[in-house]
């Protein structure tokens, strides 16, 4: 195997002058969410456990309001933390149902337990309105205006304690505290990760199909806490969340000419990812965090390289005629799959994170586009281009491919941080508009995400540190 | 020699500034002529009233639709017709040495974004080298991908797709 590194010129990252940035205001940086011990049952071992995946779908989750043990005003909600406590439910029940993964019953359709309550629940009452699981939990504010919630959950039919947690958060974070309680339940109650605690850039589309104004924009996993962070005077594409948080690649026109910018979320200032006159695009973090994949064009010919996220030389990983574009690291950082239409179409490759070792792994019928490696590290989740446009996944060698949705242009798979859901961009024919939607591996619960415009380009950053 | 090299890099800024709203030249009719404004070297060919040399409309007017050139799906290579619509355009960047131009490269919406982005940009590089190997200074010739996302037929169609595999040659002033 023919292994080519080419050195190209060293250039530091330049800063890019700010009148030419596009940019709106910056955002303000996460706050730190602390775990905080909470009082609970903890008498004897847990004796059940509900992991079985046939099962759980099925299981009725009741979700009253959160107790609170004195209704007092929060910057995040001046009713009180009762209402507030209200919200929290109503976020988790949101949580549950939308992912189709279970089918909870909220806390407008529930009676609401007393403070005291939360540590001790009714199990009779419970029981007699077919709950199998109950989630209670508790808002209240601390003298120096963060929040305290606590978060339960409770087997119904065992009448114990599953889990619980506590977290201190600023008020502003509340609904970060409705996510970890998801989180938690979630991954008691199905054995997997945890995954509704993180956030999405995305590319906000407004305006007629041959003047469409693409801006670069944040949410929650739930679509709330949603933000522009770009004008919309100049084209952004393609963004991507550096794993920390704390950046975000993506391909912007403000010079006229496509190229990839480093956006720092807390300063709110821009980089090019590299100085060089030609264009750049498809960029892409290591799970590290410490490199950067681009890909470039010299002469009109694509390959994608690399560079440490903190500038500095950039290394060729591949030297083909053929346009080789975009990558994804493996979780393990070793290996990356890309795609390349050196075979004549587009197709999947795998090589090492070094460049060597190059193999096509899709051999199916149609074409493998936009490779995105799990974060499990398991399957390889792609744009399946065969007639239609669909989002499927195949294990790492290829094997094992399932189509998973039936757009007529669904594109751009991104995963979930627990590698169980994908989401992806559809777009309408004739009319180009587009949004954002998920299917989970069953391909079976499909649904599309609340955005305030159309929407493209999803990318599903990790949990929230 | 230096004056009129900063003067062209002026005005592609500006052009820059402005290249939002322009949509793409097969799409528009020809602008509105100034009149109060000469022409900067004296053309026979054309009309004292017609477009001025380095203006889109007045290259539209010499080349016609050559101005853009069209592709298979997924090819960049440059055809026959192709290579009539390049040698017009070349002989209009013959007798015109002072007009430098950029090659916008485009991909139709049955592509996935960022492979379109690179072959809207081989695409373009195609047409550059071809209208070099006629002659064509280099030096003339920017180039830029805009991969689906400039199209300018609206359809979700074949016929649409076909206008819209294309790489079209705009007048820098």
């Amino acid at each position: 195997m023919t292994k080519k590194f080419l050195l190209l010129l060293t250039a530091a990252l330049v800063a890019v002058p700010a009148a030419a940035q596009d940019l709106g205001a910056p955002i303000p940086q996460d706050q730190q969410v602390e775990s905080v011990a909470i009082e609970g049952d903890d008498d004897g071992p847990l004796r059940g456990t509900v992991t079985d995946e046939s099962a759980w779908s099925d299981i009725g989750i009741a979700i009253p309001a959160f107790a609170t043990d004195r209704d007092r005003p929060t910057p995040a909600n001046e009713a009180g933390t009762g209402a507030l406590g209200r919200e929290v439910a109503r976020v988790i029940t949101a949580n549950l149902r939308n992912n189709g993964l279970f089918k909870p019953v909220g806390p407008d359709s529930l009676p609401q337990p007393a403070f005291a309550q939360v540590r001790a629940p009714a199990y009779g009452t419970w029981s007699g309105q077919g709950a199998e699981m109950l989630v209670q939990g508790y808002v209240t504010a601390r003298d120096d205006g963060r929040l305290v919630v606590g978060c339960y959950l409770y087997d119904v039919q065992l009448q114990q304690q599953l889990v619980r947690e506590g977290w201190v958060v600023a008020p502003g974070d509340w609904r970060r505290a409705a996510h970890k309680c998801s989180d938690l339940i979630f991954s008691r109650l199905t054995g997997e990760s945890p995954f509704f605690d993180s956030r999405i850039a995305y590319i906000a589309e407004t305006g007629p199909k041959d003047r469409r104004v693409k801006r670069l924009a944040v949410m929650d996993s739930d679509g709330a806490n949603h933000r522009f962070l770009t004008l919309g005077s100049a084209t952004a594409l393609t963004p991507r969340y550096s794993p920390d948080y704390s950046k975000i690649l993506y391909l912007s026109y403000v010079d006229g000419n496509p190229r990839i910018y480093v956006y720092d979320i807390g300063t709110g200032k821009q980089t090019l990812v590299t100085e060089n006159r030609n264009p750049t695009i498809a960029p892409r973090w290591s799970p590290d965090g410490k490199y950067i994949l681009y890909s470039m064009a010299v002469a009109g010919n694509t390959d994608i390289y690399r560079v440490p996220a903190t500038g500095g030389t950039s290394i060729k990983l591949t030297d083909n005629p053929g346009i080789d574009v975009g990558g994804s690291y493996s979780p393990d950082g070793s290996k990356i799959v890309f795609e390349s239409d050196r075979s004549g179409s587009q197709q999947c490759y795998v090589m090492n994170a070094d460049g060597s070792n190059q193999k096509r792994i899709s051999f199916f019928g149609g074409r493998c586009a936009t490779p995105e490696w799990s974060p499990r590290g398991d399957q390889i989740a792609f744009t399946r281009i065969a007639g239609d446009f669909n989002v499927a996944v195949m294990n790492t060698g290829g094997g094992g491919m399932r189509v998973l949705t039936k757009g007529w242009q669904d594109e751009a798979p991104t995963w979930a941080p627990n590698g169980r859901i994908i989401q992806f961009f559809r777009t309408e024919r004739n009319t180009g508009r587009s949004g954002i939607w998920q299917v989970d591996l069953t391909g079976q619960n499909e649904r599309r995400l609340p955005t305030p415009v159309d929407a493209s380009d999803p990318a599903w950053g990790p949990i929230r540190p | 020699m230096n004056t009129k090299i900063a003067t062209i890099l002026l005005l592609s800024s500006a052009m820059g500034l402005a290249a939002c709203s322009k949509k793409a030249p097969a799409d528009i009719p020809p602008p509105p002529v100034d009149t109060t404004r000469p022409t900067t070297q004296p053309t026979p060919q054309v009309q004292p009233t017609g477009p001025a040399v380095g203006t889109q409309a007045h290259f539209a007017q010499a080349v016609g639709s050559s101005t853009t050139i069209y592709f298979e799906t997924d090819r960049y290579n440059v055809d026959t017709q192709d290579a009539a619509a390049l040698q017009a355009q070349a002989q209009y960047f013959a007798r015109f040495p002072q007009v430098t131009f950029t090659i916008e490269g485009h991909a139709d919406e049955r592509g996935t974004r960022e492979y379109n982005l690179a072959l809207g940009e081989r695409r373009a590089n195609a047409a550059k080298a071809y209208l070099v190997s006629l002659g064509v200074d280099a030096n003339r010739i920017s180039v830029v991908s805009y991969g689906k996302e400039r199209p300018v037929a609206l359809a979700s169609n074949e016929s649409a797709w076909a206008q819209n595999r294309r790489a079209a040659s705009v007048i820098i002033n």
